[in-house]
């Protein structure tokens, strides 16, 4: 990222302002920093910027003086740290799997305390002053060296490379020098930059309560204690110090930002423009239609990445839309079901659900309990933290005005419905406590709860396993038969969509490419190549008698949303490419009952049959 | 604070012979074993404090003028003239009488000393860390709510600055720039001692604001990715008024990885607030302990880390019991980290 880069320059370049600073201070204003002027505790004046102290002697020139010792105690203490931290912490990685497990757990509670605790015990043994203080501090930050390294050892250690090299008969050491430290050395880097700025701050602390740097010596914690007492007659004494002790943190504080955000791989790009295209015609009204979508755009920024998509959903019906990972389904699903994420926006000419306007702001009540949504991964759509019983119930509590024992009855009836054992146990329950495919069960439950109208189901079976996924798909036609629930059905798997929905959307590169009643699909009237493409690279069992039909993939892979063409997005995939496919949108053209399809190649053989 | 802590080995499965066992009576009995092994570690670590000066203690505790005579009968009185074990012997039995020795400058019981200094540390600290939460988990989730998705870049960026800022200036600095603001300019509140309620307001603040400043942008950053989770998209699905949706959804789960990665810091800022009483001349435990380390007298040194060793360690056990109410999950996790 371009702040994080600058960031880290601006921290690099000020921190090397001040080991500059350092090096030549002393020799500069060493003797101003000495001389005793006479005039004691003199305020600001144009000799004296910060003034002068006790003796008389001038605080910017001590201030600027003292930057050598503070900056040097600073980095011996990290160096000490550092040091120690790493060779505990790889120590640990190298001993036995027993040793190990204690020297972690000892890690861990060390880490656990406030460093400046240890820093007083070893204070108090080593008596108050500067090594004393250097050596406090430095024990004090290893424990987070240590667990870090090891943290790191212990990932970098499970990796191919080191195993190959333990296999090849490395010795740890050498696996320890030429294979772990050069791979964990940039999260020690940032550490190594937060360390600085904590170890300055507890340095500088220890002298300021007067455990560190002791008089005639002074490092910036020193200047601030003195610059304490005289915080009545000159404040800019206590000024100095602590402008520089708070800037030298922030500089540090910048290098290890920046340089963590380098070594951050989750980089965003922005998307690219796109020229918008005319939308195709509006598809006929269908005046029975329970769910009316037209013209729906879904885009990021400017790109569109669902693209003027028209379709309806009939009171009992059960539509599916099929297409790749990519295609659009499941933002048509989310745009549909209002839960579209904060980056995308959605419009469209029209989105109705019988009565219900879903562009203007639809009421919440009635959007709650007459739309039901089914997500994709069940294990990652219950909430954490909240009981089942308590994420099931709070839709009856707000939007039905059901009292807390009713609330839970219903819920209790509705899990009892999908067949999930024990329901008052469950209730109490923790969505982790739950198997993946009794969540998802959970969650039909929770979507059925109300009586939608509509359930949108966005991909419901993916994340389980085979024998669970009939289960699903069990209970959603049983929802259909028995209570006439309207459902939109996403999958990217055909044969799924074949087997539980009446009519099929078949969707690519953000539009709808063919439309179809699932009894043309099975026999096999589907007209638009991808449609057919899709059919022919899905294993059947059914049909797979005699091995006949062989199974064959499609070439090439769908544009990227930004790079759709102002043609027919099939076109570089499709083997029945014609000059016109390229250069202007197909439009949906009737094929049979209920039957469209966007094709150029289509529309020529219709409008042959037509003539 | 270092610690040999061997914890019971952690419980298998949660069930046991089909039932569903109540997960917290492992992790009490597992955090008690550590609480013990910390406490035994204490123990043994101020134990040694003394016998790891370099050199000769009794020396070096009686004084550089001392004669040979005065130096032996000082190694008498502090028994450093009987084998290890029996010292170690005498120290822990005295421990457990509640006798933590007589301070060598004032003569005074251990004991009464830190009775008498304890509450305003941990008043200190417990308010400052109170306030920590109270500030830092609404401002966190406030910003992160309002800059979502790329919203209010200005917002975003004065955030970052100033918690940036002030998150990296040290306690005791934030204290003296306190005290020249409003206590010395403005005369608003007082600048030192705790005679008054209002004298507690600026320690307070020097002690809690650079940590609630760490802890918002972790909050903040943790909020970004709650937000975006798949849980929240099911509560948006609800269609939950928006404190229903943030309080009850969001919360729970990102005070979970905000404690698991800013609890560290709030036991830290008990070292903060030691070395800020000496900025506020408060009557706490940080301006004793620097005094007695200054006079080398150990037996005050010995009892301070003790106790602040044994309060570091009772807010390590809040902070995990506070998780593990948040998420039981963490219950049957082996550590924090």
């Amino acid at each position: 990222m371009i702040r994080s880069s600058r960031g880290l320059a601006a921290g690099l370049a000020g921190l090397g302002l001040i080991a500059v600073l350092a090096v030549a201070a002393p020799l500069v204003w060493g003797g101003d920093a000495a001389h005793l002027s006479g005039a004691a505790r003199e305020g600001v004046s144009g000799e004296h910027w910060l003034g002068t102290d006790a003796l008389g002697r001038d605080v910017l020139a001590r201030t600027l003086v003292a930057t050598r010792l503070t900056l040097v105690m600073t980095v011996i203490a990290t160096a000490i740290a550092g040091t120690i931290g790493v060779l505990l912490g790889t120590a640990v990685w190298v001993a036995g799997p027993r040793v190990r497990e204690i020297g972690l757990r000892l890690i861990d509670v060390m880490v656990s305390y406030p460093a400046i605790i240890l820093a007083l015990a070893v204070a108090a043994i080593l008596g108050a002053g500067t090594v004393a203080a250097v050596v406090a501090i430095g024990v004090a930050w290893s424990p987070a060296f240590a667990r870090l390294t090891a943290n790191l050892a212990a990932s970098v250690a499970g990796r191919d490379f080191v195993s190959a090299a333990r296999l090849l008969g490395v010795p740890p050491h050498r696996i320890l020098v030429r294979h772990l430290l050069p791979n964990i050395a940039e999260p020690l880097l940032v550490l190594l930059s937060v360390a600085f700025a904590g170890t300055l701050t507890a340095l500088s602390g220890l002298s300021f309560i007067g455990l560190g740097v002791q008089a005639p010596s002074y490092d910036w914690g020193a200047l601030l204690n003195t610059g304490l007492d005289a915080l009545y007659t000159n404040p800019a004494e206590a000024l100095g110090p602590a402008v520089a002790i708070t800037l030298t943190g922030v500089l540090a504080g910048f290098v290890g930002d920046g340089l963590a955000a380098g070594a951050d791989p989750h980089r965003v790009g922005i998307p690219g423009r796109v020229k918008k295209v005319p939308l195709p015609a509006a598809p006929p009204e269908d005046d029975g239609a329970l769910l009316t979508v037209d013209g729906l755009c879904v885009s990021a920024g400017d790109v569109d990445l669902v693209d003027g998509v028209s379709f309806t959903v009939r009171p009992g019906e059960i539509v599916g839309v099929v297409g790749e990972s990519g295609s659009g389904k499941s933002l048509t699903a989310m745009a549909v079901a209002r839960l579209l994420p904060d980056t995308v926006t959605a419009d469209a000419r029209a989105l109705r659900l019988d009565d219900l306007d879903l562009l203007a702001g639809a009421a919440p009540d009635r959007l709650a309990t007459e739309i039901g949504v089914v997500y994709q991964d069940p294990a990652a759509s219950f909430n954490p933290a909240l009981r089942i019983g308590g994420q099931l119930t709070e839709v009856l509590r707000r939007h039905r005005g059901l009292g807390r024992r009713a609330a839970r009855e219903r819920a209790a009836e509705a899990l009892d419905a999908v067949r999930i054992t024990r329901p008052e146990a469950r209730l109490r329950q923790h969505p982790h406590e739950l198997s993946g495919g009794m969540r998802q069960r959970a969650m039909i439950a929770s979507a059925l709860l109300t009586g939608p109208r509509l359930l949108i189901a966005d991909e419901p079976t993916t994340a389980l396993d085979v024998t669970v996924q009939a289960e699903i798909l069990e209970l959603l036609r049983e929802a259909n038969r028995r209570d006439g629930t309207a459902m939109l059905f996403i999958s990217h798997d055909i044969g799924v969509i074949a087997s539980l929905c009446h009519r099929v959307l078949v969707m690519y590169a953000g539009r709808i490419v063919e439309e179809l009643p699932v009894a043309d699909l099975a026999a096999g009237r589907a007209r638009h190549p991808y449609t057919r493409a899709l059919l022919d690279a899905t294993p059947r069992l059914d049909t797979d008698g005699d091995g006949g039909a062989e199974l064959t993939t499609i070439p090439g892979r769908p544009p990227a949303p930004a790079d759709r063409p102002a043609g027919c997005a099939f076109a570089s995939r499709c083997a029945l490419v014609m000059p016109r496919c390229t250069e202007e949108r197909p439009a949906a053209v009737a094929v049979g009952t209920d039957h469209r399809a966007a094709c150029h190649a289509v529309a020529l053989t219709v409008e042959e049959t037509a003539s | 604070m270092t610690a040999a802590v061997q914890e019971a080995p952690a419980p298998g499965p949660v069930k046991a012979g089909g039932r569903v066992r109540n997960p917290w009576i492992g992790f009490l009995l597992r955090r008690l074993a550590g609480l013990a092994g910390v406490l035994v570690a204490l123990v043994a670590v101020t134990f040694l404090m003394v016998q790891l000066i370099p050199g000769d203690p009794a020396r070096a505790l009686a004084g550089t003028d001392a004669t040979g005579a005065q130096v032996a009968r000082f190694r008498h009185e502090l028994g450093l003239d009987r084998p290890l074990p029996a010292q170690f012997g005498s120290y822990v039995s005295g421990l457990l009488h509640g006798d933590l020795g007589t301070s060598f400058q004032t003569r005074e019981p251990v004991a009464d000393v830190i009775a008498g200094r304890l509450p305003f540390t941990a008043e200190l600290a417990l308010l400052a860390i109170l306030l920590v939460l109270a500030v830092a988990v609404p401002l966190g989730m406030a910003v992160a709510v309002a800059t979502r998705g790329g919203r209010r870049r200005r917002l975003d960026a004065a955030f970052t600055f100033a918690t940036g800022l002030l998150g990296a200036t040290p306690e005791y600095v934030l204290g003296t720039l306190l005290v020249l603001v409003f206590a010395i300019t403005l005369r608003l509140l007082p600048a030192a001692g705790a005679s008054s309620l209002s004298a507690l307001v600026l320690p307070v603040v020097a002690v809690a604001l650079p940590s609630t400043c760490v802890l918002a942008r972790i909050v903040r950053r943790e909020t970004a990715v709650v937000l975006n989770q798949d849980y929240m998209r099911t509560a948006r699905g609800r269609r939950l008024p928006p404190l229903a949706l943030y309080a009850r959804h969001a919360l729970p789960n990102l005070l979970t990885s905000t404690l698991t990665m800013g609890g560290l810091m709030l036991t830290a800022m008990l070292g903060g607030t030691i070395i800020v009483e000496s900025v506020f001349a408060w009557p706490g435990l940080g301006g004793r302990v620097v005094q007695a380390i200054t006079n080398r007298d150990y037996p005050v040194i010995q009892g301070t880390v003790l106790v602040l060793g044994i309060l570091a360690a009772l807010l390590n056990l809040l902070i995990d019991v506070l998780l593990g109410l948040l998420d039981p999950r963490t219950l049957t996790a082996r550590s924090r980290s």
